[in-house]
């Protein structure tokens, strides 16, 4: 045996002597595979991660959503409504050619008149010119004055002018998906290069020896498989056949920690779990007087009972209990860190007494009947939570019944399950992650007044509506300098939760990457799994 | 016999048709898939452009007649989260299900006849007792469960097989890529195929072990066994032959059953086949893939019937006579 270990110590000298650089590879186990490798096909969080890999930004998130350079390292506001931005300079796409002012331009064009795809990358392209000065300097101009300039541009990647497909010329720029997903075109700036994508299996990519931007590449060659199955993620890192997961499941974290041979990584994300309650309706589907009987008022239309509510639920309960201590209680849209915050809002207490004064002064100190819906595999725990909660308010005379259901029906129902396609459910579990990485994005989509034709209150299912908060937000959102539009954020932060109560803020979900030993990873707000942010320990 | 043919032939069309009607009308219900395709960020004109684009905005019966158009000229739809052809990401991923439900119907039939018949032939041995308490437990211990355990005892604790996926090494037999003629690719496939075939080769160890036994006190084996026959030649020709009747023709439907329903063991095992697929689309609400699967699915069911009809005819004349009257 001793001569077995000396003769592979040996071995290891030897090879260690021989090759002094090594190969170094990753292998990651994800939880979701992309749906295309079309930089503009579908903005969704497993595209945007991987596809990341191969192809830049203008400007590129840190792992705490902070602004850094991409391809853009200078990026001001010249006038109100117009943005310089100064391109990487020798930057060369995969195939060597030069990445210039036209890429940028032919990028932005491509993205904003995407045909066909799932989730385009409008949202963020949509009254934007952008203009060529010269070959490493373009202007973005918006026609009202647009300071969340910086935080679109970390969405769109940029891809070379020079790439060819076999579509239809006049369609997105004769560029199919599919030319993505066999490497035809999947030709950008970033760290790694595709190799090839094996639908249902694998995506492979290769260090490109000739990136000169600012992520890291930690390792030549990076596999990402795809294993959706929890305890099969969990099982390919503790069998070898992975060196990293993500979305450790909370049940499998104290066992993980453990186990010497594996690493643990956590952060807080950008995501919220929260409560929405119905503010629209004078009769709510879902209220019920104590006993269960329907009931002509509906109580939740007063900010005094969502408030009563609030202090209803221990937080820290469900932090400990349920989430096994992965998530931070939360008090508003943002934890810690974030842009756009409030000071003044800290998680509510745990407070039964003052919740029963506060529905008492509301006129419903005999309490009333609930049903909570969620769904139950969308959100880490989410089922369970909901359990919880319907626990915590039965036991302080709030009987509440709980529904959960799998995420596809439940998402419909929720968002136009009622008449005329409005909101069906009374009391909702949801959770929200912030893309743009500051207040502005939760504020517009969940809080801000339902109206389609400015594009407010998209998933705003509760339907909570105060012209007030209306006005700060829209005041911030054409607020260039940064402290103003900071303070009318949080104001806006500060009436529609702590004024209003507009959504009940649960917790801040926190993220579980697993590596084995000797690895570890920044723990990314935006939830993404990326191998530049993984390091060696 | 051709007329026997056709009428089966029409039967199975018109199970096909009314089976698209079903499935399609079943996975139309069923939410909106744009909640789950479209980004949280996206505002309400993005979601109606989507909504338009998918062609989920038109009326059910519209939606189905452009289904059915479609379908008849071999196109079952765009899938909605890929953006390929629903038929075409099935296909690609075909071999992967049918190579793992091939080996999982060998191990079943393999072991399965053998232990069967050794069970039947001595019912009240310790070993038939042995075989038929573990035949019980390959019915009722849940595939997922199995599964796991395998993947911590083969490839976490003793690490001698690896826990997910499929080998890398394929070879093209007759156009049809197959990982079987690699070590690799058995070292990927055993623990998947086993965990599949567990609950077939319960079945086919009671299938045989009671046709074992009725076969046994029939006249002919007496009358072999009394023209002094050798025992071998007795259970190998004159009891196996009669045994796999019955067998073959259960095998044949499970065969589509290994296929439609390998759904549990390519999730545990991320085994890239349609069944994988399948979960994933249904998670997503890619309902042309959910129903192009389904489609293909009752496809190979009406055509295994249609097969095993056949096989039966030429088998057993009276069945053909029986149907020629009729």
């Amino acid at each position: 045996m001793t001569m077995i270990r000396r003769l592979g110590a040996v071995a290891i000298a030897f090879g260690a002597f021989t090759t002094p650089v090594y190969a170094e590879d990753i292998t990651i186990g994800l939880a979701a595979e992309p749906s295309s490798m079309d930089p503009y096909f579908h903005n969704l969080g497993p595209n945007n991660a991987l596809i990341g890999h191969m192809f830049e930004r203008l400007v590129e998130f840190d792992a705490n959503q902070q602004l850094i350079p991409g391809l853009a390292t200078e990026w001001k506001a010249v006038s109100d409504t117009v943005w310089e931005l100064k391109l990487r300079k020798d930057t060369t796409f995969h195939d060597g050619s030069a990445f210039t002012a036209d890429d940028v331009i032919f990028s932005f064009a491509r993205a904003d008149q995407y045909e066909g795809g799932n989730s385009s990358f409008r949202t963020y392209t949509k009254g934007k010119t952008v203009t060529k000065v010269d070959d490493l300097t373009v202007r973005i101009a918006t026609e009202a004055p647009y300071p969340l300039m910086p935080n679109d541009l970390t969405t769109v990647m940029m891809m070379s002018s020079g790439a060819k497909g076999t579509g239809d010329p006049a369609k997105n720029k004769g560029i199919e998906a599919k030319d993505f997903n066999d490497g035809t075109a999947t030709i950008g700036t970033g760290p790694f290069r595709f190799v090839e994508w094996k639908k249902g299996e694998r995506v492979t990519l290769k260090k490109f020896d000739k990136y000169n931007g600012g992520l890291k590449q930690p390792f030549d060659n990076v596999t990402f498989k795809f294993i959706p199955a929890q305890p099969a993620r969990v099982a390919a890192l503790m069998a070898g056949d992975v060196d990293m997961i993500d979305n450790v499941p909370t049940v499998d974290i104290a066992r993980l920690k453990k186990d010497s041979s594996v690493a643990l990584s956590q952060g807080v994300s950008n995501r919220v779990i929260y409560l929405h309650l119905d503010q629209f309706r004078e009769k709510s589907p879902f209220v019920t007087t104590v006993d269960g009987k329907p009931l002509d008022k509906n109580p939740l239309l007063d900010p005094k009972v969502r408030k009563a509510l609030s202090l209803m639920i221990n937080r820290q309960a469900i932090v400990d209990r349920v989430m096994e201590g992965v998530a931070l209680p939360a008090g508003q849209l943002l934890p810690d860190g974030f842009f756009g915050r409030s000071p003044n809002l800290t998680a509510d207490p745990y407070d039964p007494k003052a919740a029963k004064k506060l529905l008492a002064e509301a006129g419903w100190g005999d309490g009333f009947g609930l049903t909570i819906h969620g769904p139950n595999d969308r959100y880490i725990n989410d089922s369970k939570i909901c359990e919880a909660i319907g626990q915590m308010l039965t036991a302080n005379g709030i009987p509440t019944k709980v529904e959960t259901m799998t995420k596809n029906v439940f998402f419909s129902r929720a968002s136009k399950g009622g008449p005329d396609k409005s909101p069906e459910f009374s009391f909702i579990l949801v959770g929200w992650g912030s893309g743009t990485g500051e207040a502005s994005s939760p504020l517009k989509s969940l809080l801000a007044t339902f109206d389609p034709k400015k594009g407010f209150g998209a998933s705003n299912r509760g339907r909570h509506s105060n012209p007030k908060m209306d006005e700060a937000l829209v005041a911030a959102l054409a607020t260039v300098d940064d402290k103003q539009r900071g303070a009318l954020l949080a104001e806006a932060t500060d009436i529609g939760i702590g004024q209003d109560m507009g959504i009940i803020p649960l917790h801040y979900q926190v993220n579980t990457w697993a590596t084995r030993k000797g690895l570890a990873y920044h723990a990314r707000t935006d939830e993404r799994t990326v191998a530049y942010d993984v390091y060696k320990k | 016999m051709s007329v026997f043919i056709i009428r089966r032939l029409m039967q199975a069309m018109l199970v096909v048709l009314v089976m698209s009607f079903l499935v399609f009308a079943g996975v139309y219900v069923v939410g909106d898939p744009t909640q789950i395709l479209v980004a949280d960020d996206a505002d309400q004109a993005e979601r109606a452009r989507v909504i338009a684009e998918l062609g989920l905005d038109q009326p059910f019966h519209m939606q189905y007649l452009q289904f059915l158009g479609g379908a008849l000229s071999g196109n079952l739809g765009e899938s909605f989260r890929f953006n390929e052809p629903a038929l075409q990401l099935i296909l690609e991923r075909l071999p992967a299900t049918l190579e793992l439900a091939f080996v999982a119907l060998a191990i079943a039939v393999f072991f399965g006849i053998p232990l069967g018949t050794w069970a039947g032939l001595r019912p009240e041995s310790p070993v038939a007792k042995t075989i038929m308490t573990g035949s019980i437990l390959g019915f009722s211990l849940p595939t997922f469960w199995v599964g796991i355990m395998m993947i911590l005892l083969f490839a976490v604790i003793l690490g001698w097989l690896p826990s997910t996926g499929r080998s890398d090494e394929i070879t093209y037999v007759l156009g049809f890529p197959t990982t079987l003629f690699s070590l690799d690719g058995w070292a990927h496939i055993l623990l998947p195929a086993v965990n599949l075939a567990l609950f077939k080769l319960s079945l086919v160890i009671r299938l045989s072990r009671a046709g074992a036994r009725e076969v046994v006190h029939q006249d002919y084996i007496k009358f072999a066994r009394a023209k002094g026959l050798s025992e071998s030649r007795v259970i190998l020709v004159h009891v196996m032959k009669n045994i796999l009747i019955p067998v073959v023709t259960v095998l044949g439907l499970e065969f589509g059953g290994l296929v439609a329903f390998s759904v549990v063991t390519e999730t545990v095992f991320a085994w890239p086949g349609i069944g994988k697929l399948l979960i994933e689309s249904i998670s997503f609400l890619d309902r042309p893939v959910i129903v192009a699967y389904l489609m293909i699915i009752v496809l190979i069911f009406v055509f295994l019937n249609l097969v095993v009809d056949i096989a039966y005819s030429i088998l057993d004349p009276r069945v053909r006579l029986q149907d020629m009257k009729s």
